[in-house]
Parts: C-alpha cells; structure tokens; sequence
C-alpha cells in the first residue's frame, strides 16, 4: 500500500506535536514547584517531569495510555472490585463504563435504523408522506437535535423510566434521520430504465422493492449507517452527562469535577477506539455484503 | 362521487367516512366533555366537501374545494385544541382520528395536483409539510390538554410560544453568548484555519496521502468529548467552546477542501501551464473556484456541528448564560416551557445558519450541475 507510509509519517508528526506541547503547557507549575522549594531546576529535568505529572494540564501520550491499560486490565485483573476477584466487572474500569455506553448505543441504533427504514420505505411509496415529511427530515439534519438530551433523560426519570431506555431513545433519533435520508435516496436510485425493466417482466410491486429497489439501495445504507452510529455513540455520551449511572460520558464528566485530566482523557480514547471499533464494523459489513452482491467498487 | 379508493387519498377519505359518523353517534350518546356542534356541524361538511372532489372535476373548481376543505378541518381543529374540560370522551378522541385523516387526506389531494410554474408553482411544495407541521403542533396541544399532561413532563406549545414571547430579554443574551461568541468566533478560525492549512496540505502530496485517511478517521470520532478538556484550559466563558468549535469544524472542513483542490484535472492545469500561470493564478483562477462545491459541502457540514459544539461544551461548565446552560438548569428546575422555547430558538438558529450558507452556496456555485434545473 502506498499510503502506509505518509500515513504513519502524520501519526507519528502528530505524537511529536502531543509530546513537544506537553512540555510548555506543564512547565509553569513545575518552576512554580522549583521556586517554592528554592531548587534550581536544569532543562532537562524539567522536561523530565513535565511527562510525569499527577494532574497534568496535558497528559502525556504515555501518560494516557498506561491509565488505559490500568483502568481496564490491571484493574480487572488485580483491583478489589475487578473481574478477577468478584466475577463483576468493576465500576472503576473503563470496560464497564464502555460497555454501558457501547449497549446504549446499539439498542438505540437498531432501534433509530429500523424505524428509519421503515419511514423511508413509506416516503418511497407514499406522495402525501413524501411531500409532508420530507421535508422536516431534512429540515431536522440542520437542527442542533442534541439539544433535547437532557430534557428527556430527566423527563423520563421522573416518569420513572430509568438506565438503558433513554439513552437508547437519543441515541435512537440521533441515527435515525441521517437513515431516512440516505435510504430515501438508495431506494430511489434505480433508473427509469431498470424499473421499466421490471414492468415488463410484469412484476409485483413486492418484487420489484426485494429485487431492484432494497439491493440498490445498499450502497446508500452502508453510508448512512457509519454516519448513523458515531451519532448514535455521541448521542449515548451526551444522555449519561445529567444522570450519573455510569458511562463513558460520566468519566468526562466526573474527570473534569475533580481534575483528573489523565482519566479524562483516557475516557476520551477510550470513547474513540469505540467510535473507530463500531464505524470498523460497518465497514467491514459493508464491504463483505457489497463484495457479494457484485457492487464492490 | 368521483374517483374511488385507488386515486391518491382515497383510502384516507374512506377512513373518513368511517370516522365522522361514529364521532357524531359516540357525540350525541357518550358521556364527560364533548366536541361542541360546530366541530361536529365541520367534520360532515369535510366528508361531503371531500366526496365532492376528484380529477373529473374542473381545475377551478378543484382549487375551491380544497380551500374550503382546509377551512373546515381548520375550523374543526381549532374547535377541539381550544374548548377543553379535562375529561373528553369517546367522541372527542374519534373526531380527532377523523380531522388528522383529512390533514392526511388534503396533503395527499394537493401533492397530486400538477404544478403549472408561476406562483402556485412555488407555493405547492411548500403546502404539504406545512400541513403537516400545523397538524403535529394542533395534536400535541389537544392531546397535552385533553389528558391534562403535567407541564413537567410535556407543556403545550401555546404555552412554551407564551414563555418564548415574554423572555426574549434571556432568550437573546443566551443567543449572543452561544452564537455569536461562541460558534461563530470558532467556526472562523476553524475554518479559516483548515482552509489555510489545505493550501499547505495540497502543495505536497506525501502529506495529502498521509492526512486525508487521518482526517477522514478522526473526522468520525466523538470530538465533542473534548469539550471537558477545554473548559479545564480556557476556562468557563466563550474562548472555551470556541475552542470546542474549532476542534470539531477543522477536520471535516480540511478534508473538505483538499478534496475540492483535487477536483481539476490534468488537462486543465496544463492549459494554465501553458498560459506559463504560476502557483498563485492558478490558484485564483482555476483551482479555488473549482474546489468551491467542496468547500460549500464542508461549510455545511460545519455549519450544523458548530452550533452542537457550542452547546453540548456548555453543559460541562459555562458562565451564567448561554442555550446550554439554560437548557441544563431549567430542566433541573423542571421549567420546561423555557427548555422547549430554548430548544426552538436552537433549530431555528440552526436551519438559519445552514441556510444562509446554501444560498451562499448557489450564488457562488451557480455553474455546478447539482445547482441547474431547479
């Protein structure tokens, strides 16, 4: 492949970018440390310790990476409350907190796909429903739709419908839209010619959705399927801020109450190895499904 | 009767039928409140006015009796949302099936209808999801008030107009601090920014190689779990979600516009060769203008998660002012009418912002072929 290497080339850029910023970002507190003490602190040492700090303005790389590691697998193996000693996995890891966000996630993005295909499905068969609900679903691609996260979580605790249900229902219409769109588009991309095709082979009007219009439409749905669940991921992250019942998005946010700039930014890789594992996925699909329908590329 | 259950609407017009006379049997017997006279004395006029219309009838005649089946489900609608005991029986619940058929109804009437150009031409689609719109506000508000739905839970949209029209004072300055100084000040140097930074990307094409399969991945990550991280550098007020902004917007927006720098081909460049162009005027006159699609797409792209940037960072700390911050306290305090008035300034905002950069977008680009034919 011709692209490993400049991609490798920016990565490792963009390390030496993250390592060369930690440096002046920390240094003040270090020579205020250095001063109080009366110590004299040489370069060199600074440098040292600016990589090494407790509550670092910026965390390190490796930092960052070794909370990762302790928070999932040195504390499932080893910690009090891990898997290893009590059969649970432990609320301190980033595995449950992932795991929490990752179920939300996917009940609502089944949830959003299915009933969006189910409208688009309708808005392709229907004029009234195209002519009047059209229009909204696109309107409402433009909208800050986030915005209304909190207000339902909280609406719905207070009705007493608690845990995974109102995460999955932001995370649900968070996906729900970019689908209508795409798959309006996917089963309308056959042309005039393909759908006379199927007239003359005088076929049912089921036939021709199974045979022509939902293989046609693949392509669209793959795509807005990927947009779908990294909106679907950050939908769940949003609904976890105002009701504290674990999370990813409650370890952002407990993070930044009590500083711990290193566990925030754990969270942060953590949500997007989660983003990248679930777009991966998709993907993947994608490329199996359209590789065996013939309509790779 | 003309046209039968086959033409467009003509089940939602059976449906109908069905409907109207077992709201006026269930009207005339049941009990608790019902739908006055009037409401009833509308719904059979619908069904005549409704079985009176059909593709036989004259193009004139056909637009009258839409009109005048638009006023009778208007006067039908408004006479079941504003006359309300609290405790509706049978017959209100059935003739609100009846008039959301004849919204389904008339929308399916008026969307088969040819449009001829004109002024009717550009009116037409406009009808359609404005009747659908009017309908799901008149349902919610009849529903919220026939059930008596606490205001904690859903208030009814005359009484979140009523709060969004008597705190405009509040409503503006969250607007100025989250708008104005917060989105857009970050939508600036983002974009400029990622703009400036793929005039630098595309003059080598190692590191176009290299940056645009990176931008493309983190262009898909959950940026806005950043926005802690910067509330913790630059503080609580607007520098903050700026910032937020930024990091959201420069990505999309970079690989946006390096995309669209590539989008000459080689045959064209070797003309401005030939007109021994250099970088610079080649650039100016050539390359730019064809990367505008590009960047439009980008600019809209941006334009909608700007705005979610902006206002998702400040559910993570801000300043006594700002959409996010109201919309997070006033659902702590249960104001919900203040929530929803937010939230309905926040789509406006949004669709205007998007908006203003399509019509941009069509000024600009008007020789594109996405842009003809319309």
């Amino acid at each position: 492949m011709s692209r490993t290497l400049p991609v490798l080339t920016v990565v490792a850029a963009l390390l030496a970018l993250w390592y060369l910023a930690v440096i002046p970002m920390n240094a003040q507190w270090e020579r205020d440390q250095a001063a109080r003490a009366g110590a004299d602190l040489p370069f060199g040492q600074l440098v040292a310790r600016t990589m090494n700090q407790d509550r670092p303005v910026l965390p390190a790389p490796h930092q960052v990476v070794a909370e990762l590691w302790n928070s999932t697998v040195i504390e499932e193996l080893t910690g009090r409350r891990g898997w290893w000693n009590s059969g649970s996995l432990s609320n301190r890891s980033l595995i449950y907190h992932g795991w929490v966000t990752l179920t939300a996630t996917m009940l609502g993005f089944a949830i959003g796909t299915g009933a969006g295909i189910l409208l688009a499905v309708g808005i392709v068969y229907n004029r009234a429903m195209d002519a009047s609900v059209m229009p909204w679903a696109i309107a409402s691609q433009t909208i800050p739709i986030i915005a209304l996260a909190p207000m339902i979580i909280v609406v719905l605790n207070s009705i007493g419908i608690s845990g995974v249900i109102p995460k999955a229902i932001i995370a649900a219409y968070l996906s729900f839209f970019p689908v209508v769109v795409g798959m309006v588009k996917g089963l309308r991309a056959p042309d005039a010619m393909q759908l006379d095709l199927m007239k003359t082979y005088s076929a049912s009007g089921g036939a021709v959705f199974f045979k022509l219009r939902l293989p046609t439409s693949m392509p669209y749905l793959f795509a807005s399927l990927k947009v779908g669940i990294a909106a679907a991921l950050v939908g769940t992250i949003v609904g976890e801020l105002p009701v504290q019942q674990g999370g990813l998005g409650v370890r952002l946010l407990s993070g930044s109450y009590y500083g711990q700039t290193v566990q925030i930014w754990a969270a942060l890789f953590a949500a997007a190895i989660l983003a990248a594992g679930l777009v991966g996925i998709v993907g993947t699909i994608e490329r199996r499904t359209l590789k065996r329908m013939g309509m790779a590329t | 009767m003309t046209g039968g259950v086959r033409m467009p609407g003509g089940w939602q017009r059976l449906g109908l039928a069905v409907v109207v006379p077992g709201a006026v049997a269930l009207a005339l017997t049941g009990q608790g409140g019902q739908p006055s006279g009037i409401v009833m004395a509308a719904l059979v006029a619908a069904v005549v006015l409704a079985f009176g219309y059909g593709p036989g009838r004259a193009r004139w005649q056909r637009a009258l009796l839409l009109l005048a089946l638009w006023n009778v489900l208007l006067i039908a609608a408004a006479g079941l949302a504003l006359r309300q005991t609290g405790a509706e029986g049978a017959g209100f619940w059935a003739a609100m099936v009846a008039v959301w058929l004849g919204g389904w109804m008339l929308v399916a009437f008026v969307a088969e209808l040819r449009g001829r150009g004109g002024l009717w031409g550009r009116v037409q689609p406009l009808v359609a999801p404005l009747v659908f719109g009017v309908t799901v506000l008149w349902a919610w508000e009849a529903v919220v008030k026939a059930l008596d739905v606490p205001r904690v839970i859903l208030p009814a949209p005359t009484e979140i107009g009523l709060r969004l029209s008597q705190s405009t004072d509040i409503l503006w300055t969250d607007l100025v601090q989250t708008f104005v100084r917060g989105t857009l000040s970050g939508f600036a140097i983002g974009c400029g920014a990622a703009i400036l930074f793929a005039l630098v990307v595309d003059r080598y094409g190692f590191l176009r190689r290299g940056l645009l399969p990176v931008g493309n991945f983190l262009a898909a990550l959950p940026i806005i779990g950043t926005a802690p991280i910067f509330v913790m550098w630059f503080g609580f007020d607007w520098p903050s979600k700026a910032a937020v902004v930024v990091a959201m917007v420069f990505f999309p927006m970079l690989v946006n516009t390096v995309q669209g720098l590539a989008a000459t081909d080689a045959m064209q460049r070797d003309l401005m060769r030939t007109y021994s162009a250099g970088w610079w005027q080649t650039l100016m006159t050539l390359r730019l203008p064809a990367a505008m699609p590009f960047v439009f797409n980008g600019l809209k792209i941006c334009a909608t998660l700007a705005l979610i940037g902006a206002i998702v960072a400040e559910f993570f700390g801000s300043p006594t002012r700002g959409m996010g911050f109201r919309i997070s306290t006033e659902v702590g305090r249960l104001q919900l009418d203040m929530v929803w008035s937010e939230i309905a300034v926040a789509a406006l905002l949004g669709s205007a912002f998007y908006g203003f950069w399509a019509l941009l977008e069509r000024r600009v680009t008007f020789w594109h072929p996405s842009q003809r034919s319309r």
